[in-house]
């Protein structure tokens, strides 16, 4: 079954050595072993090849947020239904948030996880630990026991810290085992039960808004106190022009500052929420399109470093609620990356853009030898379509779960085949018409 | 008590007959309707009043129809009057208040509309304590259904009683200007009266301290006053709203005795106002809260026949929203 792999004539796109050029790739024993730019090589003995004309190669996507059922609610999502949502929407690795049931906060849960996704999972699953106990905000969970046992970064999940003297402490006992932290921002006083964007459409429905301010005074603090202790921080998600700008500040000073953006902040604004779709109570809330604007400006000149999906499955049993009432969370796997190819069709964003904050970007923050087309580097690979057109339609979701923000959306950017550590994952069936 | 006098329509001609059928199925939020449709009801809801006031105050328009009052939140008052509404119209009516059904033990509201769908109502009168839960209800049933209030959204036929009881006091609607008072930040009435006085060419002003103003308001209002001396001169019609209890606990407003001092409605603030101004309050009130109890109780308080109108109202509400039992649809 070890089969070389030679992928011909595609467009290769490797942000990490900014290359976009034709070429082929070569992988054996999961890993790749040529990339040849100067017309056609050799094929090797008993090779598989792949004629990708008219396809882009790139690095297999690295998704920094995602949320699993599994364990605890397998009924939203398995680590097998996530992979394979995953590998049809071209992520061959993801963090998984530790947000599950137990949270994991205990390096034999994060031993237990990294076996059971090995097994169930057609894609890496690298396991993000809690910052503190059960993600309850009060003591530190074993951050050196942790990364031995295999997780690739500290982060609270959907909670935040709250206490500015646990943060520091958090920081720096990271800091001494080299350990990224992955933290949204977010003051609960001020978000209170705000449920949307603060403002006049809030207004209008009779909701409560969270503001802007609930985002940037905790992240003020967090770029404080990660330039006095050293340590890796990640703004896990941010959503206002405010909160960019004090990344940008905080960026000049100290190359471990990095912050991420979710698609759906990049995608949508709080006018999608209509008439209270659930499907669109996210957080960070969807802004308002100056701010959209604002984080696809802060993508292109680099202060955002990361997209992420934030896919977040949820049943109808939370989601089909009052919108205050409503779960937090939609589902992204599988419509990540052409979420993101619009950005790049719209003329926003440069196809190497979007591609290095999913692939080599989230890389160097976790410290992965993934992200890039580069001889020795894993053969996690994505093949994909750049203009093909599809609808999103819920019902042919690998996802467990169906709460999308995509529903209906008319997508442009199809991925044709995943790769991962050199196996074919994930192949696109043309679909017979409906 | 200011008196209401005019209405001489005769009694019998109360049904719908002369009115063409109403357009929408469901009354969910004024946001929904536009301003013929506003003036629809509020004909309406005259020839109601009339009937009300009769000996005989019995219609069988919706004689053979189920109405289901459901109620997740207590309101004995908006209750009594969609029940009232109701019967004197002929229907069925069924109260359900969440205290005694299996809300309370964890059964989701889809469920709920799912259940009382298969009972197969009329027509469902719902208040709730979150936005948008009766919108997400009427998407799941196949009756009509009326919106009694849904969290800080809208309470449409609140806002469609102070408008008939201003126009019977003002004769006209447009053209007034009528200030709203109090906290505009929690109430569904203050939003569903600045729709509908908007979309009726009122010059609506909000008056209210800055911890209860919504973000954004000054789109939805003409003027916003935070000094209630400034914001009453010269208004028609002074609208209180109530003042939560919870709301003066210490962080939006830190007393009610000093609440009343800047925001309460005594004689002073009032003489501000037109001469002739009248003075409305949703209901229940806070006595020396928001307002003094001399003008709650004096001769510029509207307040009761705010009450009536209500019970006309819904009346009308309910009447053209399902079609005739005596004459098929209407």
């Amino acid at each position: 079954m070890n089969r070389p792999l030679l992928i011909e004539n595609a467009r290769i796109v490797d942000p990490a050595s900014m290359t976009d050029e034709p070429g082929s790739v070569l992988v054996e024993r999961g890993r790749i072993t040529a990339v040849n730019h100067q017309g056609p090589v050799g094929v090797p003995d008993g090779a598989e090849v792949i004629d990708a004309k008219g396809l882009v190669l790139a690095p297999g996507l690295i998704d920094m947020r995602v949320f699993t059922g599994e364990p605890g609610r397998e009924y939203r999502e398995t680590f097998a239904s996530a992979g394979d949502a995953a590998a049809a929407g071209g992520v061959t690795s993801f963090v998984m948030m530790p947000d599950t049931n137990p949270v994991v906060d205990d390096a034999a849960v994060v031993d237990f996880l990294i076996r059971r996704a090995e097994a169930t999972s057609k894609v890496h699953v690298l396991p993000a630990a809690a910052i503190t106990r059960g993600l309850k905000g009060a003591e530190l969970t074993e951050f050196g026991l942790l990364k031995q046992a295999g997780a690739v970064c500290v982060a609270e999940g959907r909670s935040a810290l709250q206490s500015s003297a646990l943060v520091r402490s958090a920081f720096n006992y990271a800091a001494n085992f080299d350990l990224p932290v992955v933290h949204q921002p977010q003051d609960f006083g001020l978000a209170a039960d705000g449920v949307m964007n603060e403002g006049l459409f809030a207004t209008v429905l009779g909701l409560r808004g969270i503001p802007a301010e609930a985002e940037t005074i905790p992240l003020s603090r967090d770029l404080q106190l990660a330039a006095l202790t050293g340590a890796r921080y990640h703004a896990a998600q941010i959503s206002v022009a405010s909160a960019a700008s004090l990344i940008r500040e905080a960026k000049r000073r100290s190359r471990k500052i990095t912050a991420g953006v979710s698609i759906n902040n990049l995608s949508l604004n709080e006018n999608d929420v209509g008439r209270y779709r659930t499907f669109f109570k996210l957080s960070p809330p969807l802004r308002a399109e100056e701010e959209r604007q604002a984080m696809i400006e802060a993508l292109r000149s680099g202060v955002i470093d990361t997209i992420h999906s934030d896919h977040d499955p949820q049943d109808t049993e939370v989601k089909r609620q009052p919108f205050a009432e409503a779960s937090v969370g939609a589902i992204g796997l599988e419509t990540l990356l052409a979420a993101a190819l619009r950005l790049v069709h719209s003329g926003d964003v440069d196809l190497m853009t979007v591609l290095r904050a999913m692939t080599i970007r989230p890389a160097e923050i976790l410290g992965l030898e993934a992200g890039r087309i580069h001889p020795g580097a894993p053969a996690d690979l994505v093949l994909f379509d750049l203009d093909y057109p599809w609808q999103v339609q819920e019902q042919r979701f690998l996802s467990r779960s169906r709460n999308t923000a995509f529903e209906g959306a008319r997508l442009a950017g199809k991925v044709m085949r995943t790769i991962v550590a050199g196996q074919t994952v994930f192949v696109h069936a043309e679909e017979s018409p409906t | 008590m200011a008196d209401i006098t005019n209405n001489p329509a005769p009694a019998t001609s109360m049904t719908k007959a002369g009115f063409p059928p109403f357009s929408q199925r469901h009354l969910l939020a004024i946001g929904d309707l536009e301003q013929h449709e506003i003036i629809d009801l509020l004909d309406r809801s005259e020839a109601m009043v009339a009937v009300s006031r009769q000996q005989r105050k019995s219609l069988s328009t919706l004689s053979g129809k189920t109405q289901i009052n459901l109620f997740f939140e207590n309101s004995t008052r908006t209750q009594s009057s969609f029940e009232i509404a109701g019967k004197r119209l002929g229907a069925l009516v069924v109260n359900m208040s969440v205290k005694t059904s299996s809300v309370a033990k964890g059964e989701t509201l889809i469920d709920t509309a799912a259940t009382l769908n298969a009972m197969r109502p009329d027509v469902i009168v719902v208040r709730h304590g979150a936005a948008g839960a009766v919108e997400l209800l009427s998407q799941k049933v196949g009756c009509s259904v009326i919106n009694a209030g849904d969290g800080g959204h809208e309470h449409p036929t609140q806002a469609l009683l102070d408008a008939l009881t201003i126009r019977r006091h003002k004769g006209r609607i447009s053209g007034l200007t009528v200030a709203i008072c109090g906290d505009i930040a929690n109430s569904r009435v203050a939003r569903s009266n600045l729709l509908l006085l908007g979309a009726m060419n009122v010059r609506t002003r909000v008056i209210a301290p800055r911890t209860l103003l919504p973000v954004g308001i000054e789109n939805l209002a003409t003027e916003v006053y935070t000094d209630m001396n400034e914001g009453l001169r010269d208004v028609d019609v002074v609208m209180m709203l109530r003042l939560q209890h919870e709301r003066a606990s210490g962080r939006l407003i830190p007393s009610t005795r000093e609440y009343y001092r800047f925001y309460g409605l005594d004689e002073e603030k009032l003489a501000n106002a037109k001469p002739d101004a009248i003075v409305m309050h949703p209901g229940p009130m806070n006595r020396g809260v928001e307002i003094d109890p001399a003008i709650a109780d004096g001769p510029r308080s509207v307040i009761n026949d705010q009450v009536e109108m209500g019970v006309a109202v819904r009346m009308a509400v309910l009447d053209a929203l399902l079609p005739d039992s005596e004459g098929g649809q209407a």
